[in-house]
């Protein structure tokens, strides 16, 4: 790793202000600081973000509960006041002591096209609050490793609207425990069907809308539609392109009937 | 260069690290607790787990300067005052838990994690928990039974 001077924030002003140019965020760390062991980054500094207290909580709201971007995934997963689903996703990311110090503000900002939290923010339509104000979902998310925020902004939490019914669905790619295609399906109260997928596009997360559409009429596994097209999507030696779109269909049924 | 102060093993220690210096290196090569070992360091293996207030973390993926004001326990740690083996070390050592020892401080530490949250888990719990620490020697199989031992153990002897 190349050396980088250390910047320990104690708020979110703290933060910004120190960040821009070649300074760098770090939240929890686990995927950053092996990529600057591989030396695929060079920060002239990094400004760490675990110790911002502002960003530490999670605050039950009305119809919705509001996570911390320096909330670490397991204190997501213990969590009663989010939904179940997101807490059962939290629990399923990497293994007991990335999920001790990972956080849900590093995933997002990140935005690995494999990692699971993109999937609930799009799948539950959440609001990613920024250091450059909020954003929703669906415009956040832009592409592999791409999102809204502006140079210098960071990710300060996410509020997640309670779904009337919602379920994560990962196929575990056993080695690095990302998703080797990974489903979340949320019904909200009025009726109003998502189905966010990760793990599967060259795009990053995405929303399968052929299959929303099917199941607005008939929230039901059995009119979930058969694989979408396989252009675009990852091909790796993990798995082709058809086989992480053939994934996409039997995860999104798995999800279904689980809600 | 930053100066860092946390509490290892019930001791203040404190020391002068680069930004980039990872927490395992500063508890091995400024305070020689040779104990934690670096085993892939790209945080998979978890031969290099210690507990850091409380919960177990991967200390060649943490910066020695996150850990600023810590209390950390590593496998230095785990030892009983007159230097004998711990419930888990002596339960791993009677169980055959070990061939090589390599992984063998990162999955104490992470036996100690569990037992602590989940005084009698299962087989399945103990399995699921030590996901993110890989032996290469035993088949997992005398781990997860020294783990169950120590459990017993340790409920024995409240």
């Amino acid at each position: 790793m190349y050396n980088f001077d250390y910047v320990k924030a104690s708020s979110v002003a703290d933060a910004t202000a120190a960040l821009g140019g070649d300074a760098q965020a770090i939240s929890g760390g686990q995927t950053l600081i092996p990529t600057l062991k591989a030396r695929l980054g060079q920060p002239s500094s990094l400004v760490d973000l675990s110790g911002v207290a502002e960003m530490s909580g999670i605050t039950a709201g009305d119809g919705s509960v509001t996570i911390g971007g320096a909330v670490t995934h397991h204190a997501v997963s213990e969590s009663g006041d989010v939904p179940a689903s997101v807490a059962a996703l939290a629990a399923g990311i990497g293994d007991p002591a990335v999920r001790h110090r990972g956080t849900i503000g590093g995933s997002v900002a990140n935005n690995d096209p494999s990692a699971c939290y993109p999937s609930a923010c799009l799948g539950l339509g959440a609001t990613i609050h920024t250091s450059g104000g909020d954003v929703a979902a669906d415009d956040y998310f832009q592409g592999m490793f791409d999102t809204a925020l502006g140079e210098g902004q960071i990710v300060t939490g996410v509020t997640f609207p309670t779904p009337a019914k919602a379920n994560y669905q990962k196929f575990v790619q056993p080695a690095s425990r990302f998703a080797l295609v990974g489903v979340f399906v949320s019904q909200m109260a009025d009726g109003y069907v998502r189905v966010a997928v990760t793990g599967a596009s060259e795009s990053g997360v995405f929303r399968w809308s052929d299959a929303e559409t099917a199941l607005a009429g008939n929230f039901s596994a059995d009119v979930v539609p058969a694989a979408p097209s396989a252009d675009g999507m990852i091909a790796d030696l993990h798995g082709s392109a058809a086989y992480r779109a053939h994934l996409i269909s039997v995860m999104t049924k798995r999800a279904v009937a689980a809600c | 260069m930053p100066t860092v102060s946390m509490t290892v093993n019930g001791k203040s220690v404190s020391g002068e690290v680069e930004g980039r210096t990872l927490l395992v290196q500063f508890l091995r090569d400024h305070l020689s607790l040779t104990g934690t070992h670096v085993g892939c360091d790209t945080g998979q293996c978890g031969a290099c787990v210690v507990n850091v207030n409380g919960d177990s973390m991967k200390s060649c993926n943490m910066l020695a300067a996150s850990a600023d004001g810590a209390e950390v326990k590593t496998i230095e740690g785990m030892a009983n005052d007159d230097g004998s083996l711990g419930v888990i070390q002596q339960a791993f050592q009677d169980n055959h838990g070990l061939q090589c020892g390599f992984c063998t401080p990162g999955m104490v530490m992470t036996a100690d994690d569990l037992l602590a949250r989940n005084p009698n888990p299962s087989e399945v719990e103990i399995r699921e928990y030590l996901e993110g620490n890989l032996c290469r020697c035993t088949g997992y199989h005398n781990i997860v039974k020294s783990i169950q031992a120590a459990s017993a153990a340790m409920t024995a002897g409240e």
